[in-house]
């Protein structure tokens, strides 16, 4: 099952040493050279992170590919690295983005490009740490040190607003995060270590669960990010690169919502269930109010970026129902619908938001505008673009056949099983969604060519093609035939449900 | 009383660093200025002499010497050690600087190797007299370094200052003092604990000495409400003079806090602890929310020095051994990195041009992409976020205080390390978002390169491996 190789340790500090070494090299004027090197560490660590997939046991809901060496021993911290069914999948998907990533930057930026692909295979191996960490403090590390290369990010390359955004987002991501600190802090003196799979099985009274579990909240709600903690994403994403944009939706939302996972739900199961009323709230108004927000917004990335508020609502609504369902029903089965929904719905999203980011991108390099008003008929200019741009568009409305379907459909269903209400609201969504989505694709690719700029423009060149047409061979994969993705998980998602059964009082 | 000869190997270092900087006074009376650099070697040769003495002697358990009044333990040699290394890295960064301000005098090294000297008597004092002595000798050695350049009138000024309240704060220790002495009938650290401990910890004139004693202590670390010396003096005192002031007497002030309040009167714990609580969160809050409004660097490192010292406090607080040896980490740490910030400072001046100013670090990626990325470093590090040593001097303090139940307190600091993240995060935003706004290259001596980069890089390195100096400073006091 397992190989010899280190492949954990492999993805982690691949990108981190190879984001070095790009740094060194251009330096100079060796531009191309820096951009080439920084594209084979991006594909040499999509290909050693291919292995965790092929090599992975879906019968066991033991952790995989573990790593265990002894860090800081003051404070029994340990390097220790390990994956499951939840966590796999979400470091493959951080691999493959960040490929693309460094492709959609290629001859794009030009201020400083080596600095700007350092900083992606860096963050991209910091990413790969916070889903392979099992120490407590090693997460956190990973964690924090993450928000230095996107502070960059957006600082440097980002638009005429970036320094608002990225001192916006630096601060509300830190400001979730040190109450993180302190939680486990106040665990390891309880655990008397800093594994997360001891603190799994830390009994803690009520007062101390709810209190730990409203500063993990804190963390993962800015990160996720719920209303009302969101209000740092729009900003952040106007203003980033097209490439931070991508990363931002695809990976680093995910970590909030992985957080729930490992944190959150195992760990302080009572507070959860004492506290999912408030969490399914957050997460309808998430899915209700930001869909009507998207509606109104004239520029597409600000669009797209409540739209992923809006998804990711849909995956916390779909880790905090399990309780309800359970009272409902008696039976753990139907809540593991939900979780799993939600998990195929956050690396579901990763593709789609990621190929969203990368279209805006593709019309805001041409014309240097975000403002929907400024485009109108490109797809009399740019067919192969709006054939992609389209089924992009649809994927984000859950168009049937598109992986942003089976995620949702999934939720909603087991919505339905508990409360009707939740999924009512939840499927609202399908309306909203459809509405914002389609209405921009409409604005901005069909009807008359607007103005001289549509006029001029020029269809996506090969380096464009292949990026898009990658996508959206997974979007429809995932969409048709999720079974891949969904054996991956679902022990572990068994054993989750399972243990947070258990009260820990 | 029977006369014995004291055991004078206890105190090598000490005597070789006095015998040293005397030499040295002499040596430089014949020196001109173009043959200064010999002084300068020398004074460096006196540090790295004074680190072989410290190292060479194998300690087992604490010795102490000299009628009670001076103690060698391991934690002092760690301190000691570090003393010398910061002592040495402030020399070698000011070199330069200070020969293209006419500053580059013999008295520099000499009233600067005399602090060391008091800052080694701090360490390793056992009694409340040779505390004192130590303190003084540093103080004055201070007072002194910061007048240096006497043209200035904000060197004097803050030189006057520095004076004034440095002799109050003096007035007010050695008053407290007195009150330990007129119950305990002891000057000796241990035997004021053992008459503590024999007096009961509510005894009037007891707490009214510690009082005045925290007093004295607050003021040398700068913690408010005694830290209105800082600013001005850090801002005023010519740049080399200021990371000497930053760096190791931080170091000895830590170990005036540990002789005093838990070698000497750890019986009044229950009373200090409340009152270091609340010197911490004051510092905390008005370091790192004045820091917000600073425009010039060296006054915005001052208060965050005063922040700084609110984590400190910390883990002395908590009262425990992990706290304690916490604290040590967290002020080896912090000399380190102030070291660096200051001596980034000193990289950017030249003759003529102080870049203390915020803006003189505009579009620093341009003009150098490594010191850029060094200062990155120092400020991530000093704002506490991973994977720098700034982050696990703070994961030590606040895991001392969750230890000594107080999560509370952990929450309070958390949060002003949020509001300090801020003004750190914009001298990188001024480094890296901002256009250069003069274009010279930077063009600092080699050395001074050299062991910026090695100082940023330890500050990385040692952030990835941060267990080797924690254990250091445990180890410390399980000797």
């Amino acid at each position: 099952m397992s190989s010899d190789l280190p492949l954990l340790s492999l993805v982690v500090w691949t990108p981190i040493i190879g984001g070095l070494l790009v740094l060194a090299i251009g330096s100079g004027k060796h531009v191309l050279e820096a951009r080439v090197v920084a594209l084979l560490v991006a594909l040499l660590t999509f290909a050693i992170s291919i292995p965790l997939y092929v090599q992975f046991d879906v019968n066991t809901f033991q952790m995989q590919f573990v790593e265990l060496y002894p860090w800081i021993e003051r404070f029994k911290i340990n390097y220790h690295l390990g994956v499951d069914g939840i966590s796999m999948p979400l470091i493959i998907l951080t691999t493959f983005i960040t490929v693309l990533v460094v492709l959609a930057g290629w001859d794009v930026i030009q201020y400083k490009p080596a600095q700007y692909m350092a900083a992606f295979l860096i963050m991209e191996g910091l990413m790969n740490g916070v889903f392979a960490a099992l120490d407590g403090m090693l997460f956190y590390v990973f964690w924090e040190a993450l928000l230095i290369p996107m502070f960059i990010v957006i600082g440097v390359w980002g638009g005429p607003r970036r320094v608002y955004a990225t001192i916006k987002f630096f601060l509300y991501t830190f400001l979730g995060s040190v109450f993180m600190l302190v939680s486990l802090i106040y665990m390891y003196f309880q655990a008397d270590s800093f594994a997360i799979l001891d603190f799994h099985t830390l009994r803690m009274g009520m007062t101390a669960q709810i209190f730990i579990f409203l500063a993990f909240l804190l963390a993962f709600a800015v990160k996720v990010p719920m209303w009302p903690v969101h209000t740092w994403l729009p900003d952040a994403h106007v203003e980033a690169p097209t490439g931070g944009s991508v990363i931002l939706a695809a990976i680093m939302l995910k970590l909030g919502a992985y957080g729930f996972l490992r944190f959150s739900l195992p760990i302080t199961p009572d507070a959860s269930q004492e506290l999912d009323w408030l969490m399914i709230t957050l997460s309808l108004i998430a899915v209700v109010y930001i869909g009507f927000v998207a509606l109104v917004q004239k520029d597409m990335k600000k669009l797209i970026a409540y739209s992923s508020i809006s998804h990711m609502g849909f995956v916390t609504l779909g880790f905090f129902i399990a309780f309800t369902i359970f009272e409902n029903t008696g039976s753990w089965k139907g809540a593991a619908m939900g979780i799993e929904g939600a998990i195929v719905q956050m690396i579901s999203h990763g593709f789609i938001s990621a190929a969203m980011f990368l279209c805006i991108g593709v019309l805001y390099d041409r014309v240097h505008s975000r403002e929907i008003s400024a485009y109108g008929g490109v797809t009399n200019t740019m067919p192969n673009f709006a054939a992609f741009a389209v089924l992009f568009a649809m994927a984000n409305a859950g168009l049937p056949g598109t992986s942003g379907f089976v995620g949702e459909f999934m939720v909603i269903l087991s919505a339905f099983k508990a409360n009707f209400w939740f999924a009512f609201l939840a499927a609202l969504t399908l309306i909203i969604g459809a509405a914002y989505t389609l209405w921009m694709v409409k604005r901005v690719f069909f009807g008359e060519v607007a103005n001289d700029n549509v006029a001029k423009l020029k269809d996506i060149n090969s380096r464009e093609f292949i990026i898009l047409a990658v996508l959206a061979v997974a979007v429809l994969f995932f969409g048709i035939y999720p079974a891949p993705l969904l054996e991956v998980m679902s022990v572990s998602v068994q054993h989750l449900l399972e243990h947070i059964a258990q009260s820990k009082l | 009383m029977e006369f014995e000869i004291p055991n004078m190997s206890v105190a090598l270092p000490e005597m070789f660093v006095l015998g040293m900087a005397c030499l040295i006074l002499l040596i430089d009376l014949f020196l001109t200025d173009k043959t200064r650099i010999i002084t300068y070697l020398l004074a460096q040769a006196t540090l790295i002499g004074a680190a072989i003495a410290s190292l060479g002697h194998q300690l087992g358990s604490p010795e102490i010497a000299f009628s009670g009044n001076f103690i060698r333990d391991g934690m002092g040699d760690i301190l000691k050690i570090f003393i010398y290394l910061s002592v040495f890295v402030v020399f070698l960064y000011s070199r330069s600087y200070l020969q293209a301000r006419n500053l580059f005098k013999g008295e520099f090294y000499v009233i600067g190797l005399f602090g060391v000297l008091g800052m080694m008597v701090m360490v390793s004092a056992h009694s409340l007299l040779t505390l004192y002595l130590g303190l003084e000798l540093l103080s004055l050695s201070m007072y002194a370094l910061v007048a240096m350049n006497r043209d200035s009138s904000y060197a004097s000024e803050a030189a006057m200052k520095y004076f004034v309240l440095g002799a109050l704060a003096s007035g007010m220790l050695l008053y407290g003092m007195s009150m330990l002495y007129g119950v305990t009938g002891s000057l000796e650290l241990s035997q004021i604990s053992a008459g503590v401990a024999a007096t009961g910890a509510d005894n009037m004139v007891l707490v009214f000495g510690l009082v005045f004693t925290v007093v004295g202590v607050a003021f040398k670390l700068g913690a408010v409400p005694f830290h209105m010396w800082v600013p001005d003096v850090y801002q005023g005192s010519p740049t080399a003079v200021t990371v000497y002031i930053g760096s190791a007497p931080k170091i000895a002030a830590f170990a005036m806090v540990m002789r005093l309040l838990v070698d000497g009167l750890e019986g009044l714990q229950e009373h200090w602890q409340g009152m270091l609580v609340i010197l911490a969160i004051l510092s905390l809050a008005v370091g790192n929310i004045t820091a917000i409004a600073q425009t010039n660097i060296k006054r915005m490192l001052a208060y965050s020095t005063i922040a700084h010292v609110g984590y400190l406090l910390l883990g002395v607080l908590s009262g425990t051994e992990s706290g304690y040896a916490s604290s040590m980490f967290y002020t080896i740490v912090y000399a380190l990195m102030s070291l660096g910030g200051f001596g980034m400072i000193m990289l950017l001046s030249r003759a003529g041009f102080e870049a203390d100013r915020l803006d003189d670090f505009k579009g620093l990626n341009e003009r150098s992409p490594w010191f850029a990325f060094m200062m990155l470093i120092l400020m991530f590090s000093m704002a506490g976020v991973p994977v720098f040593l700034g982050f696990w001097a703070k994961l030590s303090v606040l895991s001392a205080v969750v230890e000594a139940g107080m999560v509370w307190l952990a929450a309070v600091a958390v949060i002003f390390s949020i509001i300090g993240a801020f003004y750190y995060l914009r001298v990188v935003k001024l480094m890296y978002f901002d256009k250069p706004e003069d274009d010279s290259p930077i063009d600092g001596e080699i050395d001074v390169r050299v062991m910026l980069s090695a100082n940023s890089l330890a500050i990385l390195v040692l952030g990835l491996f941060p267990g080797v100096l924690m254990n250091l400073c445990v180890n410390a006091f399980a000797v």
